[in-house]
């Protein structure tokens, strides 16, 4: 059975399906409950499933990971929303601190599955501090793994696995594309949810991306293909760990990557990636690995956003040093 | 003193039992409700008659177990220092003076009770039937935490001053909604109150009515600083704000412990929620081995807390109870052989406690796997067997 819908409501319907499923699964956040979610990913969950479970919070980001944590001692499942980028950092401790560690300095013995929703990244006009990409801080931590969906079908399977994961998981979801549709499967059978897919195959150079940017890569390489040029895209969903192993094949299949995140540049996950794969495709690269996305500069206000983020033409621009090696 | 209404507290207020000025000296601090006084005589008043019920029916074998318990947390205290000094530890952060408000408090708990501790709570971990060698493992730098949290109902130690308390609420949320009578206890030191974490958990917990006792040993000191660069309030009195009664007991008074403790387990237990107890206590040591009291206090400040010794004080009261002294004076007998053999057995096994093997860098990471820990692991025998093959060249 599969059904086109919304990303934003394939969160949504994979949530039900855990709440369903698990009893010690609990949805926590800032107006999640009656509201159902800035975004309304927790639409009519606290409806169906009640306070109890569909936790609305004091507005206290770092009480909210901080008694996850203990509720997950208890033996519970919680999923919780930060309800946008910019204000993960008050819960910024209890993560890196406490939740990323507690497996490891108890020889594990506890697990803590916690799933940390944010809704991440810009393009929507919004105000300060709600249109950030901090994964790269999070993906710097041991102890914590990163997902980001780009299209539906990910989204509610990728959810899944998430909260079916001992570890704890930051789940970064495009927020840009929350309203983009497509097909879910309810009945498919998912990729492991840290293996990268090629979504389009290329034989001239690779672009590597997650969320957000995996669509815009699409329509990079529709747009090197009207000009001759066979460009392959590589979604790789996770950020934690990153599935090498799948960019080595591709790239020493092209001899040609470029990177492409709405994060900054600088020590963002494109920096590793290139390290990496300089590092396993010496003999295979044609060209340096190349980077696109954000400046070393707070995130701009909306009027500036198009200039600051990754688009089509800074892309193909990048593709194009590139091909000229 | 409790704190649960202005309605209740209108009268003693008109009485002039508390003062605004209270921090400024400590002869004006508010009353602590003290079973025991220093010099070993039990008091009852009519300001402490909620809490007498709890320990009514303390029996005289019960109160020197008591007595054993402080004893042999101060002997292991004393080994571990010395085991420090000896370099055998890294670093030992000692809890002479606090044995009281961690005996009373951990005695007072049930087995199914889930204890969150700083770093200092050896003495509720004795309480828990953690193996006292077992805390010594992170100090010595041999593991982060020996122990199994679930094994006894006792976490982890928590260094992050406070981080415990969020993770201590959100466990009893979880007790709540099993529909279990279990309760919480959180440890966390005059410092800690100052930190975001320990506010954000008192909301939680009054917001969704956990069942946890916030249990504050105000030991005067955090390394340096004095209380009255953390608060301008009593700290008990922070409760009021939150919508939860605070109480503030004798900290060095192991009796007074025990029954306020008992008392606000009991409220959790029937569903009234949190319950910040405040023990007033003090610390005699240095904050950690590493840490050098005499740069910020005077000794005479440690002079008249000594005359408030939490041991010092039940003893004085069992040997006035005693109709047996002859008895009495073979239990402590008994009791010092006990505490020489503890401390012998802690000297040894820390001595033998054998360095991690270095794969233990990799494990437990993740629970599931990480493709990177499995290729770095992979790269480090790789390096590591390169000296095997030299060596077995030789």
């Amino acid at each position: 059975m599969a059904e086109k819908m919304a990303l934003a409501k394939a969160i949504n319907e994979s949530l039900r399906k855990a709440l369903e499923a698990d009893p010690k699964v609990l949805i926590m956040g800032e107006d999640v409950g009656k509201l159902g979610g800035v975004f309304r990913v927790t639409d009519g969950l606290q409806k169906d499933f009640g306070e109890d479970r569909v936790i609305d919070t004091p507005l206290a980001e770092s009480g909210i990971v901080g008694t996850a944590i203990g509720l997950a001692l208890r033996g519970y499942r919680p999923v919780v929303e930060i309800q946008f980028d910019g204000f993960v950092f008050p819960a910024y401790d209890q993560i890196v601190t406490q939740l990323a560690k507690m497996h490891a300095r108890s020889l594990g013995k506890v697990k803590l599955p916690v799933v940390v929703r944010i809704p991440y990244g810009g393009g929507i006009g919004a105000v300060e501090h709600h249109s950030e990409s901090p994964e790269a801080l999070f993906a710097h931590v041991a102890g914590l793994k990163i997902a980001s969906p780009s299209n539906a079908s990910d989204a509610y399977w990728m959810m899944q696995q998430a909260i079916q994961s001992d570890d704890p998981v930051i789940f970064f979801e495009p927020k840009r594309r929350y309203w983009d549709k497509a097909e879910v499967s309810r009945e498919a059978i998912p990729d492991p949810l840290h293996k990268a897919r090629v979504v389009r195959e290329g034989t001239d150079l690779t672009l590597a991306a997650y969320g957000p940017m995996v669509k815009l890569c699409h329509e990079v390489a529709q747009a090197a293909a009207e000009e001759g040029k066979s460009l392959e895209v590589l979604d790789l969903r996770s950020v934690s760990p990153i599935d090498f192993d799948s960019v080595q094949a591709s790239v020493q299949k092209t001899g040609r990557l470029v990177v492409v995140h709405e994060a900054p540049v600088f020590f963002g996950s494109g920096a590793e990636i290139a390290a990496r794969i300089t590092e396993r495709c010496f003999y295979h690269l044609e060209a340096p690995v190349l980077r696109v996305g954000g400046y070393h500069a707070p995130y701009p206000p909306a009027r500036l956003e198009e200039e600051y983020l990754p688009g089509l033409d800074r892309v193909l621009d990048a593709v194009d040093r590139s091909l000229a090696y | 003193m409790t704190v649960e209404s202005t309605a209740a507290r209108k009268p003693r207020r008109s009485a002039g039992t508390k003062r605004t000025s209270a921090r400024k000296s400590p002869s004006t601090e508010p009353a602590l409700v003290q079973l025991l006084t220093p010099e070993g005589k039990r008091v009852r008043t009519a300001q402490n008659a909620e809490y007498e019920p709890y320990v009514e029916a303390v029996t005289p074998e019960e109160l020197r177990g008591l007595y054993r318990d402080m004893v042999l947390t101060r002997r292991f205290d004393a080994e571990a220092t010395s085991l420090q000094r000896q370099g055998e530890l890294g670093l030992w952060a000692s809890l002479l003076g606090q044995e009281a408000a961690q005996i009373g408090s951990g005695r007072a708990l049930r087995d199914d009770d889930y204890v969150f501790p700083t770093y200092r709570e050896h003495g509720v971990a004795w309480c828990r039937g953690v193996d006292p060698t077992n805390l010594l493992g992170m100090f010595r730098g041999v593991n982060n935490g020996g122990w199994d949290p679930n094994g006894n109902n006792f976490h982890l130690y928590t260094i992050v001053i406070g981080s415990q308390t969020l993770h201590a609420t959100g466990y009893a949320m979880g007790i709540a909604k099993d529909g279990a009578d279990s309760a919480v206890i959180a440890y966390f030191g005059d410092g800690a109150s100052s930190q975001g974490d320990v506010a954000e958990s008192f909301t939680f917990s009054a917001v969704y009515n956990a069942p946890v006792v916030f249990f504050c040993q105000n030991n005067q000191w955090a390394i340096s600083e004095p209380t009255e660069k953390q608060t301008r309030v009593p700290l008990y009195q922070r409760a009021q704000g939150f919508g939860f009664p605070g109480v503030r007991v004798d900290g060095n008074d192991v009796l007074a412990c025990l029954a306020v403790t008992r008392w606000a387990l009991e409220r959790a237990r029937r569903g009234e929620g949190p319950t910040l107890v405040e023990a007033f206590t003090y610390r005699m040591g240095a904050h950690t081995t590493s840490d050098d009291p005499t740069r910020y206090r005077h000794d005479d400040e440690r002079a008249a807390w000594e005359a408030k010794d939490p041991i010092a004080r039940l003893r004085s009261y069992l040997e006035s109870e005693t109709d047996t002294p002859q008895e009495l004076e073979g239990f402590f007998a008994e009791l010092e052989t006990e505490s020489e053999a503890l401390g012998r057995r802690v000297r040894e096994v820390v001595r033998a406690m054998p360095d991690p093997d270095h794969f233990a860098i990799f494990e437990n990471v993740y629970a599931d796997g990480h493709a990177l820990v499995d290729e770095e692991r992979a790269q480090f025998a790789a390096y590591q067997a390169s000296f095997a093959d030299v060596e077995g060249g030789k």
